[in-house]
């Protein structure tokens, strides 16, 4: 499945992921940033910039075909704009909307690919995130595969539910399963939450969960920072001189 | 409904990263309030339900399947500011882990869903979840949400010049209205498959404590439904359009000023609920 | 008589609908016991042990190592007396095998450098040392109840309490519990359908029905008294009875 191979990719061992995940949110930022408002010769920056994230990924020891694959599913949105925006004369704007979410998603993925989840939430916070909000997207994230495998379950209890009633009478009966299935699912989880809770409880938490290890910003970080911020700003310039 | 990068213009993307990031901060204010960190764990497992339970399929005709969105069912059941700490870590998962949604993006995806579709979704229940007009309010609840969370969504999409034919944008008006009651058929129907598993779940609408600050949601909704409808009369495109050919400062003036126009109906709104919080605890 | 680690008299405590759940125990555990808790679904086994660390609050005297179950005692004696519950993965809540093993100590106060090193030394001491990096959600079912009891184990408690731990394990894995089990220094009480566990662990049984306990004894006397062997007749042997 999508997220468990994101797992085991962000969990390697290359140069990249050892680096301090600020440093990373900086670079991405730095990257998105001037892609998103460059707005002349897209065309020659847009290759600068995919061999930028190229090399990142093949740094990070990710295989290239499938994360560029991956990717790809920012398409299923943009082509159908792209197409409109080519047949009503502005293809210049057509290619800026592919390149650009492309692009994104794609350096998106290299610092998700590079970095585990927990690590990337611990950034954030360490940025200047709201603790609270990041500690919910922790447990969303930690349980999100379980509840996921859970409602798996229960669609394929409520499909054999719904497929015993007549054909005009199974759209309906299938639309109160589904509800029936979703409502059970709903119960489940706040039952687990309450579990949750409670072995919280048991284990001394007294309202505040405690402090996580403070991250460390070593010199490679610095300079990791600095280069990946630097490299897309000479491309942008790059690509802007010529013509 | 989840914008990629490279859609929003600048104005467009860092105006609503700006908005989101406070409204966000209230919400997590909100939600946080005497549970400190308690409510952590029910918060982000109810998020991954509202994701879990995205695969679940709801048949409504021809071959085509619906699913739940859920901002108006979590505003329902957790109270609308845990709502829009929810919806906001499921969008901030969904654009980090799935890249569904761009990154600078991400302040208009919450914004219109986390915060706007959230409350929208929340104020039919708000005001009529006590009376005989509980199963309408709920239905409401579901569908405002989504309608207010798509027409965020496009009037952003125009406001940056993405190329929205006419034709398209009628389109778009009937998909939105259909999605729109779909989400209030399914919100309403899982809102009923709780009431028989546990009728707790559902909490009763907090009395009259957000009476001000519902005012000012209502007049953002307005505005914010005010301008798409703005934008998509005839002769509102022409002249978007029109103007981004002849003269780019002057497009950027409309921008600018269109998205000021929501801002400060905003700021007003916050200034408004803070100093109704202010009377009442003094 | 060493002074007993827990001592209850007369504790009852009522669902929302008023029925007892617990209606009245009596129960002693001494230092070294390890004491098996059988009795049917419902029968208020786990409620006991929820009302020990009052996760739940029951009505009468209790006390753990000597204190008395109240509000002011709580955070000392949910360090002495720790609960692996039935559910290990509603257990292992943080992101990783670590973080959660050192959750215990950091509660307790540890700085987050001691916790993460008395974390490694209960891993190593459970078996699982080579997984602290990964996400629970990717460990076995056996895997995760080592982990949930190395949770525990952080916080250095006097008694270990399980709630019905072999759920979910195939026979290895309950053969390893055992084992961990047995080499573990701590008073026990196991809350559990399985009689061979049961055998195999306890010192001890009591027979839990409907809130009140009314049986106390090994567990093969219990299984006898309280007809509680699931085994039935093979076919091979009713046939005799043709």
């Amino acid at each position: 499945m999508h997220h468990v191979v994101l797992e085991r990719w962000s969990r390697g061992a290359s140069p990249l992921h050892r680096r301090d995940p600020r440093a990373k949110l900086f670079a991405l930022a730095v990257f998105l940033v001037t892609l998103a408002t460059a707005r002349r010769n897209l065309v020659i920056l847009a290759p600068l910039l995919f061999l930028l994230l190229a090399a990142g990924l093949l740094r990070a020891r990710i295989p290239l075909g499938s994360a560029l694959v991956r990717a790809g599913v920012v398409f299923t949105f943009t082509v159908p704009f792209a197409i409109i925006s080519y047949l009503t004369g502005d293809p210049a704007r057509a290619s800026s909307m592919l390149l650009k979410s492309y692009l994104s998603a794609l350096a998106v993925l290299l610092l998700v690919s590079t970095t585990p989840v927990p690590a990337l939430l611990r950034g954030f916070e360490a940025v200047g995130a709201p603790r609270f909000l990041l500690m919910v997207a922790q447990f969303l994230y930690r349980y999100l595969f379980v509840i996921s495998e859970e409602a798996q379950h229960m669609r394929k209890a409520a499909l054999a539910r719904g497929a015993t009633a007549r054909a005009t009478l199974a759209r309906h009966a299938k639309f109160q399963a589904a509800a029936g299935a979703v409502g059970a699912l709903f119960a489940r989880s706040y039952g687990r939450a309450e579990d949750i809770h409670r072995a919280m409880l048991a284990r001394g938490f007294s309202g505040r969960f405690p402090a996580a290890t403070p991250l460390r910003f070593a010199r490679a970080d610095a300079f990791f920072a600095a280069l990946a911020a630097v490299a897309p700003v000479l491309a942008r310039l790059a690509a802007e001189r010529v013509a | 409904m989840h914008i990629p990068d490279g859609f929003l213009s600048t104005p467009v993307w860092a105006a609503m990263d700006a908005a989101a990031l406070p409204a966000v901060a209230v919400a997590v204010r909100r939600a946080q309030r005497s549970f400190e960190d308690s409510r952590i764990p029910l918060l982000g497992v109810m998020g991954a339900f509202v994701f879990a339970a995205q695969m679940i399929n709801f048949p409504v005709g021809v071959g085509t399947s619906s699913h739940l969105v859920g901002g108006a069912l979590l505003a329902f059941t957790l109270g609308p500011a845990p709502a829009c700490v929810v919806m906001a870590a499921i969008l901030a998962i969904q654009s980090l882990v799935f890249q569904d949604g761009g990154m600078l993006a991400l302040g208009a995806n919450v914004f219109n869903m986390a915060i706007a579709g959230v409350f929208a979704g929340y104020l039919p229940y708000h005001w009529f979840g006590n009376g005989p007009w509980r199963r309408p309010a709920i239905f409401a609840g579901g569908a405002l949400s989504v309608l207010v969370s798509a027409a965020l969504a496009l009037t952003e999409l125009l406001l940056s010049h993405t190329p929205i034919p006419r034709a398209a944008l009628g389109l778009s008006g009937v998909v939105f209205l259909v999605s729109a009651a779909l989400e209030g058929a399914i919100t309403l129907a899982v809102a009923q498959s709780l009431e028989t598993i546990q009728p707790n779940f559902i909490r009763k609408p907090a009395a009259r404590r957000y009476a001000s600050v519902t005012l000012g949601a209502a007049a953002v909704l307005l505005a914010a439904v005010g301008v798409v409808f703005a934008s998509t009369a005839p002769d509102g495109i022409e002249k978007i359009t029109r103007v981004q050919a002849a003269d780019p400062t002057t497009w950027l003036g409309k921008a600018e000023a269109g998205l000021a126009g929501v801002a400060i109906i905003y700021a007003v709104c916050l200034a408004i609920g803070r100093v109704v919080t202010r009377h009442r605890s003094a | 008589m060493t002074t007993p680690l827990i001592e209850v008299e007369d504790l009852h405590h009522h669902y929302d609908d008023g029925t007892a759940a617990l209606d009245g125990i009596d129960f002693k555990l001494h230092p070294g016991e390890s004491v098996a808790l059988l009795g049917a679904n419902g029968s208020g086994k786990t409620t006991f042990l929820l009302c020990l660390t009052g996760l739940l609050t029951g009505h009468g005297a209790a006390r753990v190592c000597g204190l008395p179950v109240d509000k002011t005692n709580l955070p000392a004696i949910r360090r002495k007396l720790g609960i692996v519950f039935q559910d290990s993965e509603s257990q292992l809540f943080m992101p990783t095998v670590l973080e959660d093993v050192a959750f215990g100590p950091l509660n307790l106060g540890m700085d987050p450098v001691a916790a993460q090193l008395r974390a490694r030394e209960v891993l190593r001491l459970v078996g699982m040392e080579a997984v602290a990096a990964k996400a629970p959600y990717h460990l076995s079912a056996g895997e995760k109840k080592r982990v949930a009891i190395a949770g525990i184990l952080a916080m250095q408690p006097d008694i270990l309490a399980l709630d019905e731990p072999t759920t979910f394990l195939d026979p290895p894995a309950q053969r390893s519990l055992i084992d961990l089990l047995r080499g573990l220094p701590q008073a026990k009480i196991i809350v559990t359908h399985d009689i061979a566990f049961a055998r195999a662990v306890s010192t001890r049984a009591v027979f839990f029905d409907r809130g009140k306990i009314v049986g106390e004894g090994p567990v093969d006397d219990l299984v006898r008294r309280f007809a509680w062997d699931p085994q039935v007749e093979s076919p091979g042997h009713a046939a005799r009875y043709d």
